[in-house]
């Protein structure tokens, strides 16, 4: 390495450093040890002592976990697509020459800025099954018996559901930051080609703005996996019949309530292969549908 | 557009924007309300004061059930205060059940009240005497309930302690947060050395490790440096940058001219100083973009401050909410709604304030991923 490349490494890395010594501190260290403690018997009061694989066989076995594992799943495959095609079709109707865009796009942006802990207080009113927004609605357009959204087993995910979807408000403006940027002249020959509105939204846009749709998956996927403080905030003890018990909510009771902290690491490491094959899945799956263009 | 299309348009972007603002109006609605008027079937979204006004004079009451039939005012033996009967429930002086059982009451007065001629029970506001007077004779006007607010705030416990102590910890992330992650930016954009593509991937793909591998480990850590039941823990690692962060601000240094780095080398600067004095001032939108996400990410934290803080005194807005809701009654939303809106208003000042950059930050790091 000659005296210039050195010392050209030497300042990246100067500039780079808060960044390496936090990746080093906060980021492999804890992992590492994480991995460690996932394989034994540890409380934080005392030393962790090694019990082997024993704490993933106990979660082979655990009921609740699994219960937790399932919520998490059903509710990630409610509302993922659900909020993607809404904010899509808020994005697409967002992007049509009318007065007002900027207030509508403000106004659906909003929500999403919410502290989880305050939406969570504020869903917990409207979802009230007697006294809520959302059961007056229902009864005055007719419903008989609207649904006990935080009573019933049944219906606490659709309500978490419907939480996760106001607030898909970040979504709603990265796509319509893509559609933005769908080349002029790719929708200019479709229309010179005859092609209707229908048709070049369904051969055109939505091609074109496919790795954002996928990227917006993705991100999906990983934060409903994570979801934790809503669901904490609204429900105790995992809602009823723990239909409300989400995988991030059972880790944090395991560590710090049942101070069960090897138990959690081992949780957290299954969780972290379980996003990364979902990732993987994902990637596999739509492979035909996302089109890169090339730059 | 066709001026069908564009109405369908606009009906649809109007319900939209009803759906989203709903749940927001009605907090702010059920904070300026008084406890009664929450569970008002029809909702009332505007919260009012109602009158009576009897002999010239106008007192303030309480609205109570609706009598829509002729009915009795009576105090069935043995009861302490009187209720309303069906009059056809009550003859002589005897009540007969719904059950068949017969109870002698003491009957106050007759109500002739009608479909028509509703009438309805009231509570007087000063004394919680209960009476009964003809709709038509109440009168109301709107007035919110201001007070709420400093009612929730003594309820929610120190409030302008958790305030204190959340603006400490924006302020001092935003600080941390913005200077690391712009160095590191640096670091990775305008600067050329080997290996570093390389560890741009690393630092990329420390993004996809859950917070929740980390975080069992990071608590043992703090806890062996006596830092649990300080702020420490919340903002100490905002000044080691963060991987979105330097995503983010690597975009933007990299749309800058490299000439710009070249002619102040040749004249002799220092690589800081190059950063400092002529980089960042040309990155200020950026710079006020991982900024805002900072302060709004620490604001809206609340798993952080849950694991770390175990005193009251060093409790930050999010935590004292949580307790507060787990403290509250059942009847208590208003309460719980005021203190829910104090905590989204600074947000949304914020979001007005600085509506540009949230826009253009967060397409940039959706859109050129």
């Amino acid at each position: 390495m000659s005296a210039g490349e050195r010392k050209r490494l030497l300042t990246g890395l100067a500039f780079i450093s808060p960044w390496l010594v936090g990746f080093g501190v906060f980021t492999i260290y804890p992992i590492v040890a994480s991995l460690y403690y996932s394989f034994c018997d540890y409380d934080v009061l005392s030393r962790p002592i090694w019990v082997g694989w024993l704490n993933y066989q106990d979660m082979l076995t655990d009921d609740v976990y699994w219960k937790s594992l399932n919520n998490t799943l059903i509710f990630g495959a409610i509302s993922l697509p659900l909020g993607l095609c809404f904010s899509l079709a808020l994005a697409v109707l967002l992007n049509r020459p009318v007065a007002g865009r900027g207030l509508f796009r403000a106004i659906y942006y909003l929500p999403s800025l919410v502290p989880a802990v305050a939406a969570g207080a504020v869903w917990l009113w409207i979802l009230n099954t007697r006294n809520g927004l959302l059961n007056q609605a229902l009864l005055w357009l007719g419903v008989d018996r609207p649904p006990q959204w935080l009573d019933d087993p049944n219906w606490t995910k659709p309500g978490l559901a419907l939480v996760a979807i106001w607030g898909c408000g970040n979504t709603v403006v990265i796509l319509l930051a893509a559609l933005q940027g769908v080349p002029r002249a790719l929708l200019e020959a479709a229309i010179i080609d005859g092609a209707s509105a229908w048709r070049r939204l369904w051969h055109v846009v939505i091609p074109a703005i496919s790795p954002v749709i996928y990227f917006n998956f993705i991100v999906g996927v990983i934060g409903a996996l994570q979801t934790f403080a809503t669901v904490f905030v609204m429900f105790t003890n995992g809602g009823p019949d723990r239909s409300a018990e989400f995988y991030a909510v059972y880790l944090y009771e395991n560590a710090f309530e049942f101070r069960q902290m090897g138990y959690a690491c081992a949780m957290a490491w299954v969780l972290f292969l379980l996003t990364l094959g979902l990732t993987w899945l994902a990637s596999r799956s739509t492979r035909g549908f996302v089109h890169y263009s090339g730059e | 557009m066709r001026p069908l299309p564009k109405l369908l348009t606009y009906l649809a972007l109007c319900a939209g924007a009803a759906v989203f603002l709903l749940p927001l109006l009605w907090m702010l609605s059920t904070a300026l309300k008084p406890a009664e008027q929450t569970t008002v079937q029809p909702p009332l979204w505007l919260p009012r004061r109602y009158y009576v006004v009897e002999n010239d004079t106008r007192r303030e009451v309480k609205l109570g059930g609706t009598i829509a039939n002729a009915s009795v005012w009576a105090t069935p033996a043995g009861a302490t205060a009187p209720i309303v009967l069906p009059q056809s429930d009550v003859r002589d002086g005897v009540w007969t059940t719904s059950n068949g059982r017969q109870v002698n009451v003491d009957t106050h007065a007759v109500i002739p009240a009608s479909p028509d001629d509703p009438w309805r029970e009231v509570a007087d506001a000063a004394t919680g005497r209960r009476t009964l007077v003809r709709d038509a004779a109440i009168q109301s006007r709107i007035a919110p309930r201001w007070e709420n607010f400093g009612q929730a705030m003594r309820a929610m416990g120190d409030f302008w302690r958790y305030f204190g102590n959340t603006v400490v910890l924006c302020v001092l992330n935003v600080i941390g947060m913005v200077l690391s992650s712009s160095l590191v930016a640096y670091g990775f954009s305008r600067l050329e050395w080997r290996g570093r593509e390389s560890l741009f991937l690393v630092l990329l793909g420390t993004m996809m490790i859950p917070f929740a591998v980390t975080m069992v480990p990071l608590y043992s850590m703090f806890r062996a440096l006596g830092w649990i039941g300080t702020l420490r823990p919340l903002w100490v690692t905002a000044f080691f940058a963060s991987a979105f962060n330097v995503f983010l601000l690597r975009q933007f240094f990299r749309t800058i001219p490299r000439e710009l780095s070249e002619a102040a080398r040749i004249d002799g600067c220092s690589e800081f100083r190059i950063f400092w004095q002529i980089i960042l001032p040309l990155c200020r939108p950026a710079l006020v973009v991982v900024g805002l996400f900072t302060f709004l990410g620490t604001w809206n934290d609340f798993l952080g401050p849950l694991i770390y803080l175990t005193d009251q005194r060093d409790f930050t807005l999010a935590l004292g909410l949580k307790s507060m809701q787990q403290k509250s009654a059942l009847t208590d939303w208003h309460y719980l709604m005021a203190a829910s809106t104090l905590i989204i208003l600074p947000i949304i000042a914020l979001f007005i304030a600085a509506q540009r950059s949230f826009v253009q930050g967060i397409a940039t790091t959706g859109g050129k991923s």
